[in-house]
């Protein structure tokens, strides 16, 4: 099986999609002969013509907009927002729009369609290459949003997410672009979406994490069990629709939860997270639920590493509520 | 023909400046009649809103022409992307007025489920009538994209996306008109310029000497076309649709026309439209232009308006007692189709709604009644 880095298993997933749905076409900025600024396009418009993979004037809202018209028309676009946080001025097309069009129409028009973006820190951005707007987009019936941190994952859920009837927001982490490598099968497989993924086990704290910070997380466990705390590290990789009974069930069998995100953390989905939790296992809990996330702040720039939570925090976290 | 200058076709005393429409009488007497429909439909429309039965319609008078000289220029295997004030373009391509009204109701027997306000239609035959949203101008650029998935599948059908003069202001037809240029996709631009955008006059909307010149800037046909004329719509927008469908790429159509009417029922025009203006554009009535280009062919009398008046009226008010007696929808309506499978947090949201019904009744249904 081949060793691939995020960004090729996402190159990967792309290809095969291409190669076994005709209606599958990618565009965004930057995506045709350059390959997109982090290459995950690389190869497709030479393999697949520029009628299948192409650049497109700069413009979110043009590119949201137009993939709506032909999903609803019977292709199965796939955009690229170069990064999420240039996405907003595609936020309505994508809201008010692809995520209501199956809703409004009683059915008869739906909007199946895929928007990559990549988010997060960890490459020196500042504020406009940064952002982790996850948040945003979860308070919005009708539209999934997806956030692999492998690359197994990222090659099966975008399969899944692109087979999906429903437009899907696939949030790449782009710091773990190329940070890690793992096994990902030839040809195509899926990874079921709102499905968790248990990463380790443990039965003194739970930690719910998401992308970028999910190897943060396996490092701070890694730390507390050395110090003889071990936790239960649950990857959410599908935010919405969220697996909320895995959720109850994984807060259960610890009694003690840390919600980490790299993303602000007023309104964030830690809170959602630690809300759910409330709602239907208050009786479970053994201390306060802990939340690390990124402060509530804009993004910086020389300081991110600051502002980014570390395996520091987390673990400064989990000794909190293993010793509330 | 330049930008500056308008197109018309029907010259004052009916008869038509150098231009063959080839359209059979009977063609032109379902113009006609459509035209009649769509009165019909706003007067009914009116009496049900005044009388509390719906809380909102759009008049259509004054920009019919406009509306039904456009649909008779594109076929049923092209799609539409219309505005709310599109009335006309549904009728005439058989979109039944029975169906049309029980969206005005919003019951069970509507396409959307009665979960949109009235007129925000959504019909996917006897032709594409794209599902309308309420946002200005967001529907432009996602006709760029459906016409895109055509050219891509080599067919040779055309999207028509209509908007009015305030629709230009936005950003989907900034980004609309720049994607479709460069892609040269298929697509008729038709900004029904009725010069106003609620209460803001086209001088509040541009400093453009008209919309059709902003075609030029995006590298594509611009054409100003008398709105109130019909035949001079559908020839611009059949030449507009013929060009594209030989893959000679998208057009910008000005139909320059007149809102004679509010915004809405719940708008009153008197507020802000100068009376003398109105009584400028009343002399240019379309339906009575195009009486005059019928009764030169020897098509019409007043005896044959007076009957299809009637039977208009007669049609439509039987359609508005059906979709009344139509029931609301189910509560179920409210959680289904978000997702093509309803996800397990929804279900537990609609079963607690469900439980809550049986044990304290239905919600009140409130008065709500709408502002614009």
């Amino acid at each position: 099986m081949p060793t691939l880095t995020l960004i090729q298993a996402v190159n990967d997933g792309l290809k095969t999609a291409m190669r076994t749905d005709p209606n599958v076409v990618v565009f965004g900025e930057d995506v045709g002969p350059k390959g997109g600024v982090f290459l995950a396009t690389e190869g497709l418009t030479k393999e697949f013509g520029d009628g299948r993979c192409f650049d497109t004037p700069l413009s979110e809202d043009g590119i949201v907009g137009a993939a709506i018209g032909m999903a609803a028309n019977g292709l199965r676009p796939v955009c690229e927002i170069q990064f999420q946080d240039f996405i907003f001025p595609a936020f309505d097309q994508i809201v008010s729009e692809a995520a209501k069009l199956r809703y409004r129409s009683g059915g008869q028009y739906t909007a199946p369609m895929v928007i990559r973006t990549p988010y997060g820190g960890g490459i020196r951005g500042g504020l406009y290459h940064s952002q982790s707007g996850e948040a945003y987009f979860c308070h919005t019936p009708g539209l999934k949003v997806v956030i692999p941190s492998t690359p197994h994952d990222a090659k099966g859920l975008l399969l899944a997410a692109i087979d999906d009837p429903d437009p899907v927001l696939f949030l790449e982490p782009k710091a773990l672009y190329r940070m890690l490598k793992g096994e990902v099968p030839e040809g195509k497989y899926t990874v079921d979406l709102s499905t968790l993924r248990t990463v380790r086990e443990g039965k003194n704290v739970t930690i719910f994490c998401y992308g970028a910070m999910v190897p943060v997380c396996e490092k701070a466990a890694q730390q507390a069990a050395e110090k003889g705390i071990e936790c239960l590290v649950v990857d959410l990789r599908t935010l919405l629709p969220l697996d909320e009974e895995g959720v109850i069930e994984a807060a259960k069998q610890t009694g003690r939860v840390v919600v980490v995100h790299e993303a602000p953390r007023f309104c964030g989905f830690g809170g959602e997270i630690s809300a759910i939790i409330a709602e239907n296992a208050i009786e479970y809990m053994e201390s306060p639920i802990a939340r690390v996330t990124g402060f509530d702040t804009p993004f910086p720039n020389t300081l991110e590493h600051h502002y980014i939570p570390d395996d520091r925090r987390v673990l400064d976290a989990i000794e909190h509520v293993w010793s509330y | 023909m330049t930008v500056q200058e308008m197109l018309s076709v029907i010259a004052p005393d009916g008869g038509i400046n150098g231009y063959d429409p080839k359209m059979s009488n009977e063609e032109l007497l379902h113009c006609y009649r459509t035209m009649m429909r769509v009165r019909a439909f706003d007067d009914v429309c009116l009496k049900l809103q005044r009388a509390g039965r719906i809380g909102f319609s759009i008049p259509n008078r004054g920009v019919e022409a406009t509306q039904i000289g456009a649909a008779a220029a594109v076929k049923k295997t092209d799609w539409i992307f219309p505005s709310y004030r599109d009335f006309g373009m549904a009728l005439y391509h058989g979109i039944s007025p029975v169906d049309m009204m029980h969206n005005m109701y919003g019951n069970a027997a509507d396409s959307a489920k009665g979960r949109q306000m009235p007129v925000h239609f959504s019909f996917t035959e006897p032709i594409h009538f794209f599902s309308i949203s309420s946002p200005i101008g967001t529907h432009i650029i996602q006709a760029v994209g459906a016409a895109y998935a055509m050219q891509r599948r080599r067919e040779s059908n055309v999207v028509l996306a209509s908007f009015g003069d305030g629709g230009t202001s936005s950003t989907g037809f900034h980004s609309g008109l720049n994607f479709a240029a460069v892609w040269k996709s298929p697509v008729v631009f038709l900004c029904q310029n009725n010069q106003w955008a609620i209460s803001c006059p086209s001088s509040q909307q541009t400093a453009s000497e008209s919309y059709a010149i902003k075609a030029k800037a995006y590298g594509m046909p611009g054409v100003k076309v008398d709105g109130n004329d019909l035949l001079a719509v559908r020839r611009a927008v059949s030449e507009a649709a013929e060009r594209a469908r030989k893959g000679g790429g998208p057009t910008l159509i000005e139909a320059y026309t007149f809102r004679m009417g509010g915004h809405s029922t719940s708008d009153d025009p008197t507020r802000y439209v100068p009376k003398e203006l109105v009584a400028e554009w009343e002399k240019k009535d379309p339906v009575a232009n195009f009486e005059r280009f019928l009764k030169k062919r020897k098509l019409w009398t007043e005896k044959l308006r007076d009957e299809i008046a009637a039977e208009s009226f007669a049609e439509i008010d039987a359609a508005a007692k059906v979709a009344e007696a139509t029931p609301r929808p189910g509560i179920e309506t409210i959680f289904s189709d978000v997702y093509q499978d309803v996800p397990q947090h929804i279900r537990r949201q609609g079963q607690a709604a469900f439980d809550l019904a049986r044990r304290k009744g239905d919600a009140s249904t409130g008065d709500g009644a709408f502002p614009l």
